[in-house]
């Protein structure tokens, strides 16, 4: 039995093997400050994590997107798979929450903490 | 000919089907493109039954079709490189003929979840890439999961 499916095992467990490298190596585990809205791949506005926020991204085709506690989620949208929605909360850096259909992505970034400013102000 | 020609609609249908059907009741995904890839169980019948150009005839018609009824020239981008990917991952592990059947399949669901990520980071960036992981997770299941449906079907149905 094992022996005549060998070779189907040693496939499988050789991706899911790379799948968890992957995921180490892409987990830089470094807390976001920053969701990055990207529309087709290009930048379109960057919020602080630091600041509780509810925005609409788009009109006819619309996600609205939610930065509480420092985590950013897509809360609404009418897109047609609303995997964005079901995609939840993400916070560290390097996490993305995708909308194909809208061609939108939303990506955690790092860097110099924005509540920095914040608290000085 | 008219009898294969009978045959190839069959199958192009029971793709166009189980698309529908997997549209219908969507796995509860967290990610975009996780799914069972039930219509792979018809590709797979196609390439063993059959060979490797009917059974890329029958994964371009169902792709085809089921972006113009169900979908737009976006998701049609997505499952030509998912479908594409796939298929010739699974021939290549059959051709290679150390793999059984569930190997095949999940090379196969493995090569569509590439092949629709790829797309992805050429869309939207390369915060696609993140879902990489989980994708090929998910591609390895599902493709465990068809293949022995497959294999099953295979066997009965001659």
């Amino acid at each position: 039995m094992i022996k005549k499916y060998r070779f189907d095992l040693l496939l499988a467990g050789g991706v899911l093997l790379l799948a968890g490298l992957l995921s180490l190596l892409l987990r830089s585990g470094e807390a976001g400050a920053w969701a990055v809205v990207a529309v087709d791949g290009v930048e379109t506005a960057r919020y602080p994590l630091s600041q509780d926020l509810t925005v609409t991204i788009g009109t006819d085709r619309y996600n609205v997107l939610t930065i509480s506690r420092g985590a950013a989620a897509v809360t609404e949208a009418n897109c047609g798979d609303r995997t964005c929605v079901g995609t939840g909360a993400v916070s560290r850096a390097g996490e993305s929450i995708l909308c194909l259909p809208h061609r939108l992505s939303v990506r955690i970034e790092g860097g110099a903490d924005p509540a920095f400013d914040a608290a000085v102000r | 000919m008219s009898r294969s020609a009978a045959r190839y609609g069959l199958l192009v249908a029971l793709a166009m089907v189980l698309s529908w059907l997997e549209s219908l009741f969507p796995l509860p995904a967290a990610l975009p493109g996780m799914k069972l890839g039930l219509t792979n169980l018809v590709v797979l019948f196609a390439l063993y039954r059959m060979g490797p150009r009917p059974a890329a005839a029958v994964s371009l018609a169902r792709v085809l079709l089921v972006s113009m009824t169900f979908g737009n020239a976006y998701s049609l981008a997505y499952s030509l490189a998912g479908a594409a990917a796939s298929l010739a991952l699974m021939l290549l592990l059959k051709r290679a003929g150390t793999f059984s059947i569930l190997g095949v399949s999940v090379a196969g669901g493995v090569g569509h979840n590439l092949g629709q990520i790829l797309v992805a980071a050429a869309v939207l960036g390369r915060g696609a890439l993140w879902y990489l992981p989980a994708l090929l997770v998910s591609g390895v299941l599902a493709g465990a999961v068809v293949g022995a449906a497959g294999a099953i079907v295979i066997k009965r149905i001659k």
